[in-house]
């Protein structure tokens, strides 16, 4: 068990027996990847690195939950904010499956409506959006009806 | 499951024909006690004398009774309440809720809350589906259908909420065909356009207002607001050009009728009220039953 943590080394943070590693998350979208997953409510294991170098993001973050596994519509919350992230399902200290994100067809919350006039900006209500195109992203609102897109698009 | 009314597109094309047939129905006969035993509130968060006395008049006409207020200042939102909590409260009084709110979206979420249904009497510059029902059923009634229409749209035809929704329905039905009057600032939207260019429905964008009308078979002025102009001598460029006079009548159909949501500004010159293809003071007549006939089928009382 010690020799395979050690091929893993280049993860920088230590292997899990079984779980899902969730890996190429923008450094500074890490907090907001782990409340948006609920990991900051759940009892499982869990290990995180962050500020890692990588080529193609700059800096990266890495999450490793213990006997978790995502389903696609969990996980494709973080399309937004981690859209290269990519999942390796661990079983038995050994990669079984790799997953990439996809944006879902409708997102709910961590997106904040652009019009100023719609309810959502104004009282307590979990925005809802449907996507209406993945590339360039735009998004319309349930309430509003308007469409937020590019660089309209912030999160809460 | 409830029927709501928040955005036209709530409808299918079936139910708007029932909208149709059931408002001709109440035309013939707008007394008719299918209300009777019921309470209906009319929530006014934004004043509209006009749109809550047709509702209030449709309401009455079917023996129903209404509570609620006419403007924010006599509700519990000007003492603070959320929406939410208003409508929790209301819901559990009565059968059906009518309401105006000045916040686009406020009667989709308001409709989530309630268990009774809701109807949008106008939410910001979002939706009014009941405005463009009643426009809809002043075209059949003028033309005797709804199938091979040419509308003119006038005006503000980027802020019109109006435009849009009716745009949206006429689409439903055979082989319309939309010309788009409008100054550079206020044309159609692009995601109108791209909605009737992917449903293969022919339209076309005009500058200049004058004997293009000669197609028409209905025209369908809208204000042009000045606050909608960032620059205000781009307004006083415009302000005259899209008024609409009795002279451009003479070489148009037998069976044009002109529209207006109402309230008019000088849009329409008052030469053309006594122009019998002037329709807009029938077409708002038209909503009191066109408005019998959405709270019947809302409730699934017809
Ligand atoms: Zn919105």
């Amino acid at each position: 068990m010690k020799e395979n943590t050690k091929k893993k080394l280049k993860l920088k943070v230590s292997a899990i027996k079984d779980g899902t590693v969730i890996d190429h998350i923008p450094a500074k979208n890490l907090f907001k990847v782990i409340s948006i997953l609920g990991l900051d409510k759940i009892e499982n294991q869990i290990t995180f690195g962050t500020n890692l170098e990588s080529g193609k993001l700059g800096a990266k973050a890495i999450i490793k939950v213990t006997d978790k596994f995502f389903k696609d519509n969990e996980i494709n919350k973080i399309a937004l904010i981690a859209p290269h992230a990519n999942l390796n399902i661990i079983k038995d200290y050994k990669v079984v499956e790799k997953r990439i994100v996809e944006i879902p067809d409708v997102i709910k919350g961590i997106v904040k409506c652009f019009n100023p006039k719609c309810i959502t900006n104004n009282e307590t209500i979990t925005t809802c959006f449907k996507v209406v195109l993945k590339e360039p992203l735009s998004l319309k609102c349930r309430y509003c009806e308007k469409i937020t897109s590019g660089e309209q698009i912030k999160m809460y | 499951m409830k029927k709501d009314l928040i955005s036209i597109t709530d409808y299918s094309k079936e139910e708007y024909l029932k909208i149709m047939k059931l408002a001709s129905e109440f035309e013939e006969n707008p007394n008719q006690d299918l209300l009777k035993g019921k309470v209906v509130a009319s929530l006014f968060f934004e004043p509209s004398t006009r749109t809550r006395l047709s509702f209030e008049t449709a309401i009455n006409r079917l023996g129903g009774k209404v509570i609620g207020f006419a403007d924010p200042g006599s509700s519990s939102a000007s003492k603070g309440e959320t929406l939410h909590d208003t409508i929790k409260m209301v819901s559990n009084y009565v059968d059906l809720i009518v309401m105006r709110h000045p916040l686009e979206g406020a009667a989709r979420y308001a409709a989530e809350v309630s268990p009774v249904p809701v109807i949008n009497a106008g939410d910001g510059a979002n939706q009014h589906p009941t405005q463009t029902l009643l426009d809809m059923y002043s075209i059949l009634k003028t033309q005797g259908t709804l199938d091979n229409i040419n509308i003119f749209m006038v005006g503000d035809l980027k802020y019109g909420r109006t435009v849009h929704s009716l745009l949206m329905a006429m689409s439903e039905f055979e082989n319309p065909i939309f010309n788009f009057v409008a100054p550079y600032e206020l044309q159609m939207p692009n995601e109108y356009k791209i909605f009737l260019e992917e449903k293969g429905i022919k339209y076309f964008e005009h500058k200049e207002f004058n004997d293009i009308i000669s197609e028409a078979d209905i025209i369908y002025m809208t204000r042009v607001q000045k606050e909608r102009f960032p620059d205000p001598i781009e307004y006083e460029k415009v302000k005259n050009v899209y008024i609409l006079r009795n002279s451009m009548l003479e070489k148009t159909k037998a069976n044009l009728k002109i529209l207006h949501p109402l309230p008019r500004v000088n849009e329409i010159h008052s030469d053309v009220d006594s122009n019998k293809k002037a329709y807009y003071f029938t077409q708002a007549l038209n909503g009191v039953f066109t408005r019998e006939a959405i709270i019947t089928h809302t409730m699934n009382l017809k």
